[in-house]
């Protein structure tokens, strides 16, 4: 079995977070990006050929994933390859679909001629066995696996549902149904066998957008095929927005979280790049808090996950907050309920996360929550303030904020585009 | 790089105490993610030295592990490599290695094999930062025979353990003594040493012929006035590690800005193996005051002006007062630990107390971690 990754979304409700890097290559948990669930997924389930589709702002994730080193996909037969769009002498376009890009990407597939085929996209935080899901594949001798997960009957007209039979057999779909009959949601995880794949894209070649969830399983669907629903318990979650994006890290930092990333078993692999201890400083304060390798801490940081390098200096304070790595946090700053992306500077002296609730003038369904979100290289100057439900990406200046201060659900956008 | 590295990391020394026991000297953990040879095979490969043979003799089973892949480094390279050399049985040969010249002349079909020129020869237990090629450029321009590299004692350190070395003002050593009881000066060998490799060849040849198998007794010592012997004094930061007030000292030092800075913030950077650990994690009860802390820990309590290694486990209530705690440490609730170096690996029943009263303790329990 080989594995195809769907790495080129933008995940534009992550806002400027993912206005520079996609959304597969966001940082997560201190020291990870979210690519490294599926990839490490993969390879502890024996899948030593992935194929990673990228297509949105694929700088990062290419640096990232490189030629697979962490994750010992670096093989002399197979190991990762990254596959970008490419021209072609008759019809190049992008990937305009999610079935549309494997489609576009058939000869890589069909260089390993492998019997089954794992879709997965790189969206989600979770540990789970392929191989298992496989086993499962085999036994009920299936055309299509999907992987669904039972989520709260109130929550599943957010996802796409299917409705099994006892055996597990998938009798009926349905795409965000405003009245779900099943509580199994679909997480976007397939195991074809891979003639059934390779006919399913080849009849569908010219469909428009060609998606799996919205065309090729309904194909498969009316074509009679087999398919099962494989039925996964763990921990799953879709970090799809800033707000369960801040809460999945938040998870994280619970006495035993249920997403334990300190067991030995199934582990999770990242590129490293650092790794030096952290300095915890006579001034400072940590409680409840991840913190990352490298980093400085004068300052107090409570309830926070922090990447590697960064640096908090003294009489700062740091609450419930993500700060990503090498980012320098000033003097006396305090911030609270922020989102703070890669390499920024902040200020002394700032006050970030406070005031009144308003709602976000740029786009209120993606800067809610009350969250304060920086997205990477900003800068913020000495002594300002800003409220909630605000967005900030660029080397900003004092002159940038109307009396030192940016009040809740403004926003400030110098670089990238307006998302 | 027209060189290659020799390591010398079999050495065990009675003044690590039960340090050693677990490991050989080069594979002690220092500065919370590094061990010891770490810093040798960062300068190596940092200088663009390409292939390196580490020669290993006692308790190699740590340092085999740390060594199991040669990436971390750099060296899974066509051209190169990373070499790991203990002492096998031969047709001709059943010895173990008798010294260090014995080590290398039991290699010597490997240095005999290679085609650089320079040989850079340099122990697994100094923590240090170092460009080989300006000892190199040096060594030439000096017309030298064999450089040795010096340093300045620091200051803790017992200078009677080292080789102290007196030079003229060209650079020329005229005094070379190994651990002498009266000192003259505060230079000392750092072990570290630059040598034409068919000159090299040479020497461990003639060497072995007299029954000889020491480098600096029967090398260095007995050759000074033949050869030309320079010394080539190191900038920047350098301990040896081999002693237990020097490892301690050592990693507390990592707790002075200058010297972070100085190895964690400033290029080159010092490899190390990865370990894929999730970052440290400090839960309420966490009180950490001027202490360092590497990855995979998770901390419940009071740690103060302490160095924590790689997943340690601090239980609740618990105070850890100017300690070093190495990698995979359990502690379980209301521990005391003052002025100690708990072992690897260790487990500190709950309710316990070590107090390190003159000088450091070394805890070394071997308790059961799933009993309790």
């Amino acid at each position: 079995m080989i594995a195809m990754l769907l790495a080129g979304g933008q995940g534009s409700r992550l806002g400027v977070l993912t206005s520079e890097v996609a959304k597969p290559a966001v940082a997560f948990g201190g020291k990870y990006r979210i690519i490294d669930f599926p990839l490490s997924n993969c390879i502890n389930s024996g899948i030593d050929t992935v194929g990673v589709l990228t297509q949105y702002q694929p700088l990062v994730l290419n640096s990232h994933i490189g030629i697979g080193i962490p994750w010992d996909l670096d093989r002399n037969n197979g190991g990762v390859s990254v596959l970008p769009p490419y021209e072609k002498s008759d019809n190049s376009e992008w990937y305009t679909g999610t079935a549309n890009a494997i489609y576009q990407n058939l000869r890589y597939m069909e260089n390993y001629d492998p019997e089954y085929i794992l879709i997965l996209s790189g969206d989600h935080i979770y540990k789970m066995d392929y191989e298992a899901m496989l086993d499962f594949h085999k036994q009920n001798d299936a055309d299509v696996t999907i992987a669904a997960m039972p989520v709260p009957i109130e929550e599943a007209s957010r996802f796409g549902v299917v409705v099994t039979d006892e055996n597990k057999r998938i009798t009926e779909f349905e795409e965000k149904p405003p009245e779900p009959k099943s509580n199994l949601a679909s997480m976007g995880i397939y195991i074809f066998s891979w003639p059934i794949l390779r006919q399913a894209l080849i009849s569908l070649k010219d469909q428009s957008n060609c998606d799996f969830g919205k065309h090729i399983i309904p194909y498969c669907d009316s074509e009679g095929m087999r398919i099962f629903a494989y039925e996964f318990n763990g921990y799953w979650k879709d970090v799809g927005t800033l707000g369960s994006y801040w809460e999945a890290n938040m998870e994280l930092i619970d006495l035993i979280p249920e997403f334990n990333l300190y067991e030995e078993f199934w582990k999770i692999y990242t590129q490293q790049d650092r790794i030096e201890p952290q300095y915890i400083a006579g001034t400072a304060t940590v409680g409840r808090s991840i913190i990352g390798a490298g980093d400085e801490i004068r300052g107090e940081v409570t309830g926070s996950v922090l990447g590697s390098g960064v640096t908090v200096e003294e009489g700062a304070i740091v609450r419930d907050s993500i700060i990503m790595k090498d980012t320098y946090i000033g003097k006396g700053t305090y911030i609270e309920k922020s989102i703070v992306a890669e390499n920024c500077k902040i200020g002394d002296n700032c006050k970030i996360g406070v005031g009144e609730y308003r709602e976000s003038e740029l786009n209120p369904k993606v800067y809610a929550f009350d969250l304060v979100t920086i997205g990477s290289d900003s800068v913020i100057p000495d002594g300002v303030e800003i409220g909630k439900n605000t967005a900030i990406h660029g080397v900003t200046e004092d002159s940038d904020y109307q009396n030192h201060k940016l009040e809740s659900g403004g926003y400030i956008i110098k670089e990238g585009e307006e998302a | 790089m027209k060189a290659l590295g020799i390591i010398l990391a079999g050495g065990n020394s009675s003044r690590m105490q039960s340090l050693s026991d677990k490991r050989a000297i080069a594979a002690m953990p220092v500065g919370c993610s590094y061990r010891s040879v770490d810093f040798t095979l960062s300068n190596m490969t940092n200088s663009h030295i390409q292939t390196v043979a580490v020669l290993s003799q006692y308790n190699a089973r740590s340092l085999n592990e740390h060594l199991n892949s040669s990436k971390w480094w750099n060296f899974g390279r066509k051209q190169g490599g990373l070499f790991l050399f203990t002492p096998t049985v031969t047709a001709d040969n059943s010895w173990w290695y008798r010294g260090t010249a014995d080590a290398m002349w039991q290699n010597i079909d490997f240095l005999k094999q290679r085609h650089e020129p320079y040989v850079v020869i340099a122990s697994g237990d100094c923590v240090y930062k170092m460009d080989f090629n300006a000892v190199l450029e040096y060594h030439i321009q000096k017309q030298s025979n064999i450089t040795v590299v010096c340093a300045k004692v620091p200051a803790y350190d017992d200078i009677n353990r080292f080789g102290v070395v007196k030079m003229d003002s060209d650079g020329q050593i005229t005094e070379f003594e190994e651990k002498p009881m009266m000192a003259h000066s505060n230079i000392v060998s750092t072990g570290i040493y630059v040598i034409r490799r068919r000159t090299l060849i040479e020497l461990l040849e003639q060497c072995n012929k007299e029954g000889r198998y020491n480098f600096v007794t029967d090398i260095l010592i007995r050759y000074k006035g033949m050869k030309k012997i320079y010394g080539y004094m190191m900038e920047g930061y350098w301990s040896n590690i081999a002693s237990v007030e020097s490892y301690y000292q050592t990693n507390m030092d990592f707790l002075k800005p200058e010297v972070r800075n100085y190895f964690f913030r400033t290029e080159p950077r010092i490899f190390s193996k990865a370990h894929d650990l999730a970052p440290a994690k400090f839960n309420s009860g966490s009180d950490v005051k001027n202490s360092l802390v590497a990855s995979g820990c998770i901390i419940n309590s009071h740690v103060q002006d302490s160095v924590l290694f790689k997943k340690v486990f601090v239980g609740n209530n618990c105070v850890i007062k100017n300690s070093i705690i190495m990698n995979g440490a359990y502690i379980g609730d209301n521990v005391y630990v003052e002025n100690c170096i708990v072992e690897s690996n260790e487990t500190l029943l709950s309710n316990t107390s070590y107090v390190g009263k003159n000088g450091i303790k070394i805890v070394s329990e071997n308790n059961n971690r799933y009993g309790v």
